[in-house]
């Protein structure tokens, strides 16, 4: 039980962290904007899964992908697709010249549904498929780069240029895909309105309570051996190859596992917003999702949904009082991050705020004892049987031994 | 062709050529079981290309190589490691982020696949055998420090640890006391031996002193060629391995 529970919540620090988030979202947010603002917020914790993805493929794999923005995609269009179909019932669309299909096919002269539709009319199959397609996709990526042994900037821009791609077919395409305006005017899943604000509110609760589970099944991974082969694995690959690993097959999962967690997203994405288009797709909203995770931290799950949130509130802010102005502070904000805070909101937490709050809570109960609060003492013989060390702690750590001398040795 | 099953490692006719430069030139060697034997020779003679022939790293042009009955020039890394052929690198190749403990742990031959990892527990066991490791390679002590702030040797001694907690049937070593101190090289001689029974162990090494301390067999490779093959005293009375090796 006490095992679960710090594999879980990583430990008491862990699980104060995670109901920090889960009073955030599900209490403070709720009770202080209004049912707009809440939907806005709504969307941008859809960006957080795949922020949550790329903390696990880029932070712990080692794997930049500049096109989560294709799962983000993916997830959302197998959605929008079925809630089209729902929408277009052969009366609500009797003005066409073929009632039943989705408008833009009737525009653009199709007068059968595509095959690729057809499954689509079954909300299960559309269920599984989100799930399922984009994570195929991630897995035939993955396995021709892995396999084959290509990695960091070479596998980041390959993923650029396959989002590129995906996008000019989906615009390419109008007839079946709805072209650059995307698939719009989503109405209802199973007959439930799904624009009244009583649906967004449950929508967005929903969401919530996704993205807490998929911030645990990061933590499982990451507190896992495969977590620890994943760190292993950024730092020395060759070395983890040589003792006896398949190391493109771990690339491989943990890359689908972002995808997955994507592909989620895209889907709460459709149903919170009401429409996807290809603008969510390509190579700007892909390098805009990594920007979420740099700054909320690469290393910390919980940190990249802060980083979705405050990147995306700024950027509703700075855009609407500076629209040109906007892509450069992203920008701008990105290399600075990279710079000078390599871990992102994480890591300036731990570095600069958990030692103070450590040190105000021994103050309250030690009474001013003078134990001096250094984060972690790279000496201290942690016993390896009750540890489970967080990377950040590692990070805290091995800060601390480089501000020390040489540690010696007789 | 044939290949004689006692050997633990039989290379034949080995060759591999980079555009052209024969880096390993139809080689062939063979290691006894529980031989420790030692790779000497002059800078680029092909000493860890053959290493990297060996695990795989490197992909021979033609000739054979055969760990026991399994051909390894067609396995891939993973299937060579799993087979029982453990490789340390020359420089010391660790996870500098994780502990002493959890570099031993990955190493821990157990929960190599995807979802194996993902269930893989911290038994008893592991932590038994861990820590019988650990006190091999004298890092008893060190079993909580993160592994970046070990000392030189102490990294050899580690990555020789990793190796050891597989129990490979075939241990190689490129390198073991390059940059130790005079009492760290004495300590890995005394590793080395006691390590090597019940296993065949390939070493290569520059320090004379340490191959005439640890050598069964010594063979001296020249330009992708084995110049001379037997005891160190042999070998270094050699005429020929004195012209290009040892008289420098």
């Amino acid at each position: 039980m006490q095992v679960a529970m710090n594999k879980l919540f990583g430990g008491r620090e862990g699980l104060v962290g995670l109901a920090i988030l889960a009073a955030l979202i599900f209490i403070i947010m709720p009770l202080t904007f209004d049912i707009f603002r809440l939907n806005l917020v709504g969307k941008y914790l859809t960006y957080a899964f795949v922020a949550i993805g790329l903390v696990l493929c880029w932070g712990y794999g080692g794997i930049l992908s500049l096109g989560q923005g294709m799962f983000f995609g993916l997830g959302g269009y197998c959605m929008a697709m079925f809630l089209k179909l729902e929408s277009s019932s052969p009366e609500s669309t009797k003005i066409q010249s073929t009632p039943g299909i989705p408008d833009f096919m009737d525009w653009n002269q199709l007068t059968a549904l595509p095959w690729f539709w057809e499954p689509f009319h079954s909300l299960s199959f559309s269920l599984v498929a989100v799930i399922a397609v984009p994570c195929i996709f991630a897995f035939i990526i993955s396995v021709a780069m892995f396999k084959r042994r290509v990695g960091g900037v070479y596998f980041a821009i390959i993923t650029q240029a396959i989002a590129l791609i995906l996008t000019i077919l989906i615009i390419g395409q109008q007839g079946y895909t709805g072209g650059i305006n995307g698939i719009t005017d989503l109405r209802t899943l199973k007959g439930w309105d799904i624009r009244t604000d009583e649906a967004k509110y449950v929508l967005y609760f929903l969401n919530g309570a996704l993205l807490i589970g998929c911030i645990l099944v990061g933590r499982l991974i990451i507190t896992s051996k495969l977590g620890r082969l994943l760190l292993a694995m950024r730092d020395r690959e060759d070395r983890v190859r040589f003792s006896g690993y398949d190391v493109s097959s771990f690339k491989v999962f943990v890359f689908c596992v972002g995808a997955m967690m994507s592909a989620i997203g895209g889907a709460m994405f459709t149903l919170q917003v009401g429409f996807m288009s290809p603008s969510f797709v390509g190579i700007v909203p892909s390098i805009e999702m990594v920007i979420f995770a740099a700054v909320g931290g690469r290393m910390s799950l919980i940190g990249a949904v802060y980083g979705a949130l405050i990147v995306n509130f700024a950027k509703t802010f700075f855009s609407e009082s500076f629209p040109a102005l906007w892509l450069f502070l992203m920008g701008g904000l990105f290399i600075a991050v990279v710079m000078l805070f390599p871990n992102g909101l994480a890591g300036i937490y731990t570095s600069y705020i958990k030692p103070r709050i450590d040190a105000w809570i021994q103050g309250r109960r030690g009474g001013g004892n003078l134990t001096p609060t250094v984060p972690a003492e790279p000496q201290d013989p942690v016993s390896p049987r009750t540890a489970e060390r967080t990377p950040a702690s590692a990070a805290s750590r091995s800060l601390a031994a480089g501000i020390q001398s040489e540690p010696s040795r007789s | 062709m044939s290949s004689n099953t006692d050997f633990v490692l039989s290379i034949e006719d080995l060759t591999v050529s980079f555009d052209g430069f024969k880096a390993v030139d139809k080689l062939n060697l063979y290691v006894d079981k529980n031989e420790i034997r030692v790779v000497i020779g002059p800078n680029g003679a092909g000493k860890t290309t053959v290493l990297d022939l060996i695990c795989g790293k490197t992909r021979a042009t033609s000739g054979s190589i055969k760990f026991k009955d399994l051909e390894l020039t067609r396995m891939s890394e993973h299937q060579i490691v799993r087979a029982g052929v453990g490789r340390k690198f020359q420089n010391p190749s660790i996870y500098e982020n994780l502990t002493v403990f959890e570099n031993l742990e990955i190493s821990y031959p157990k929960g190599r696949s995807v979802f194996g990892a993902l269930a893989f527990k911290r038994t008893a066991e592991v932590v038994a055998r861990v820590e019988e490791i650990a006190r091999e390679i004298m890092l008893d002590e060190f079993l909580g420090t993160e592994a970046g702030l070990l000392s030189h040797g102490q990294k050899q001694w580690l990555e020789i640890g990793m190796l050891l907690i597989q129990d490979p049937e075939l241990l190689m070593l490129d390198e073991p006391v390059a940059g130790m101190s005079a009492r760290e090289r004495e300590l890995t001689g005394q590793l080395l031996r006691r390590i090597c029974t019940n296993r065949s162990v390939l070493v290569i090494e520059h320090d004379m002193e340490f191959v005439k301390n640890i050598a069964h067999k010594v063979t001296v490779l020249h330009q992708g060629k084995i110049l001379k093959e037997g005891s160190m005293e042999m070998v270094q009375s050699d005429p020929k391995v004195i012209e290009v090796y040892l008289g420098h």
